[in-house]
């Protein structure tokens, strides 16, 4: 291995060859500020332009000051990270850049979470000395993400979120010099283009160029309207992440703060996402094991692999992407939907009340899930299933609006009988999770053995496809997982061409699962958040007296009461959906 | 929208140009050069066919486009005017040339009345500074053109 040696702000510094200053300089502890740049480490991708030039530093013996994130180490280099001609270069490239800045920090969406204030504030800009034209584009509101391009300083991390990351190719730098923006080709609204949602670009975006369409106020309005019973179903991911906006630290579980959290802001009943999610387990693993008898029994016909659909972005990208094989992914409703049409059919039963008098809200890890809220399929007579679904993030926003001391919250339990879950359901949240929780259960009813051990190590990790065999009692069952949309498409290419071996594959749209949705609270690039999460997902699953979906009492219940039996007549009625053909046809705007 | 049909055979020889550059991403400037040669201009659907194959996203084709001022969405008119605007004709006024045909149809440079009749775009020297100012209407070459003189020129093709 080659080395290099130099010297960073006096500090003896040892790379290996090919590294550039800013690692060089991380490697010693020195953190050169940078605004373009963004590494996801464990992900192994990187953003790299070299546009923003915030992260100049001064060389000995080179007449300019070298961009860090771009320059090479070289033997024997003086490298000064802090030279008085450095900060006031770093000043410069600031003011310049917000020269050209909307002056609206204190009602944008990202105050107090944007990287460029952040900056701003660091390098104690207090007036901008430039005054020139300002750029200005429409906006752009879709059911889920608003872009406000005026508001975006050219990073590209958004293109590499949505081309390098999730293949979804929606996103490009068009135009050039004054007139560049990141846009949709032919500058059509993202609704007309083939954005997923998987909001990947608002988890990256470093300003408020890119965000969710906000639900919070309309939540508010009905939680005060007397007429109206407002129930709050909350996604297994939301309860590993929502302590970070309290200042809490990452991995750390607020579910029963959570709980208290939205009783306290007026919800009528606090379910769980998780009792939804172990009822996707009965009717998911009823049909993988139907499919899989059939194939095992000689049938041709059947469809296999089986793919998870819990994932609107990923629902929504198969139906862009790969419209000839809508009938290979599993017909079950993601959980957030069997959860609103079981809460507005046997739950508006149970408590006396008619369907367009129960408002149902979601407070979800994801913003693709404000979209699949909103499918005209998941309505009945125009009232929707679920009324409104908000980000993880909108609900700190709204317990912080409530002057609600969220640290000091008394854990409470959800209310009965759609807040009780299993482990199971718990760890749909992780990547491998939707899958081991299948397992859990397709194993015990097609070996009719007790499981003895319920974790699937083999199942669980961060790498981005993955793949294993899961012994059913002597039946070997093939197991592929993918998150991250480009992944998925890698494995999906597979299916198409028969080269798949897998009888199961699920797929999560984000990296590294719900955890890493697009609706949770900014990392910023910190990618060792995401596994903190994932730690305590699995650690709340583990705390759970009952892991596996088919033993959860109320799901029981709830079948011998009201559904029947999993992928019944009722089942397919309520807890099924069909998928469209979307590829789309290019549409230009002539705005 | 306003939908295209692209000419069958048109679609095909762009076809021919992808194969011939082995649909290699690397070569999209190259084949959006052949596609603009072949249909004149490069609109949407001329965009997503090489999208299409070279494998790229559409949203890529159409940044490349935009960022090249070579490549143009809008079709050049039935007779397409180029000023001069190099130094000799510049000097000799071709700029106020310019803003009476501009004025007369009421377009802007590059651009293409909606009639589909005529599009104006500038260029620099067409080798004859002799004649300056000179302006061009499709292969035909008028020189020392006046303001007054543009309302006859653009009469000649009414």
């Amino acid at each position: 291995m080659d080395i290099v040696k130099l010297n960073i702000d006096n500090k003896p510094v040892v790379v290996e060859k090919g590294a550039t200053l800013l690692e060089a300089a991380k490697s010693v502890g020195v953190d050169v500020p940078t605004l373009c740049h963004m590494k996801l480490h464990d992900m192994n991708y990187e953003n790299n332009p070299g546009g923003c030039r915030v992260c100049v530093v001064e060389v000995e013996g080179r007449r300019n000051l070298a961009p860090a994130c771009k320059t090479e180490c070289t033997e024997g280099m003086n490298v000064n990270t802090h030279s008085l001609r450095v900060i006031n270069a770093r000043r410069t490239v600031m003011e310049l850049i917000l020269s050209d800045h909307p002056a609206e920090c204190l009602t944008c969406v990202k105050n107090g979470k944007c990287e460029l204030q952040t900056m701003a504030q660091n390098l104690g800009i207090r007036e901008i000395p430039f005054e020139g034209e300002q750029s200005h584009y429409k906006e752009d509101r879709s059911p889920s993400i608003i872009r406000e391009v005026d508001k975006c300083i050219m990073c590209r991390r958004c293109e590499m979120a949505c081309n390098e990351i999730q293949t979804v190719g929606c996103l490009s730098a068009i135009n050039r010099g004054f007139e560049s923006v990141v846009a949709p080709a032919f500058e059509m609204d993202l609704e007309k283009s083939t954005c997923t949602y998987c909001g990947q670009c608002v988890a990256v975006c470093p300003t408020g160029a890119l965000s969710e369409v906000d639900h919070t106020r309309k939540v508010l309005s009905t939680l005060v309207d007397p007429t109206k019973t407002v129930i709050v179903q909350t996604a297994p991911a939301v309860r590993a992440a929502l302590g970070e906006e309290f200042g809490m630290d990452a991995g750390t579980l607020v579910t029963g703060k959570m709980t208290s959290a939205l009783k306290k802001l007026g919800f009528d009943k606090v379910f769980d996402t998780d009792f939804a999610a172990d009822l996707t387990i009965m009717e998911e693993g009823t049909e993988l094991l139907g499919r899989l008898q059939k194939h095992l029994n000689g049938d041709k016909d059947v469809k296999l692999p089986i793919l998870t659909s819990c994932c609107p972005g990923w629902v929504n990208f198969f139906e862009s992407n790969f419209p000839d094989m809508l009938d290979v992914p599993s017909t079950a409703k993601s959980p957030q939907q069997m959860f609103g049409a079981v809460a507005k059919t046997y739950l508006a039963d149970q408590m006396g009340i008619k369907r367009e008098d129960m408002v149902v809200v979601s407070i979800m890890p994801c913003l693709a899930k404000k979209y699949e809220a909103q499918r005209p399929e998941f309505a009945v007579d125009n009232n929707p299933d679920v009324d409104f679904s908000l980000s993880t993030r909108e609900l700190a926003q709204m317990i912080k609006g409530a002057n609600i001391n969220f640290e000091d919250l008394t854990d409470e339990d959800f209310d009965n009988p759609m807040g009780e879950s299993t482990g199971a359901g718990v760890i749909f949240a992780n990547t491998g999770g939707v899958i081991e929780a299948a397992a859990r259960t397709a194993y015990e009813v097609h070996t009719k053995k007790k499981l003895e051990k319920v974790e699937f190590e083999s199942l669980r990790g961060f790498e981005g496809i993955r793949s294993a065999t899961v012994d059913f009692d002597g039946l070997p069952i093939k197991i592929g997982i993918a998150h991250g949309l480009g992944n998925a498409r890698k494995l999906l290419e597979d299916v198409q061409a028969g080269k798949s071996e897998f009888h199961a594959i699920e797929i999560m749209a984000c990296p590294g699962g719900c955890i890493g949705g697009g609706g949770q609270p900014y990392h910023h690039g910190d990618t060792s958040i995401l596994k903190k999460r994932a730690a305590a997902i699995y650690r709340e699953d583990e705390g759970k007296e009952i892991r596996k979906s088919h033993e959860n009492p109320f799901i029981v219940k709830l079948y011998e009461e009201f559904l029947g039996e999993p992928c019944g007549d009722l089942s397919h009625k309520l807890l099924h959906t069909h998928y469209f053909d979307k590829k789309k046809k290019v549409e230009i705007n002539n705005d | 929208m306003a939908e295209i049909k692209l000419a069958e055979s048109k679609v095909q020889e762009l076809k021919e140009v992808c194969k011939k550059f082995d649909y290699d991403k690397g070569e999209l400037i190259n084949v959006l050069h052949a596609a603009q040669e072949i249909f004149g201009y490069l609109p949407a659907e001329v965009q997503e066919i090489v999208a299409d194959e070279l494998n790229v996203n559409i949203a890529h084709v159409y940044g490349v486009v935009t960022f090249y001022s070579f490549f143009t969405m809008i079709p050049k008119g039935e007779h397409p005017i180029s000023i001069c605007m190099g130094t000799a004709c510049y000097v000799r006024g071709a700029e106020k040339v310019l803003d009476e045909f501009k004025r007369l149809l009421d377009v802007k440079v590059g651009e293409t009345t909606p009639d589909g009749k005529f599009s104006v775009s500038s260029l620099r020297c067409v080798g004859a500074c002799g004649l300056a100012p000179v302006v061009t209407v499709g292969e035909k070459v008028y020189g020392r053109v006046a303001p007054e003189g543009v309302k006859d020129i653009l009469a000649e093709y009414n």
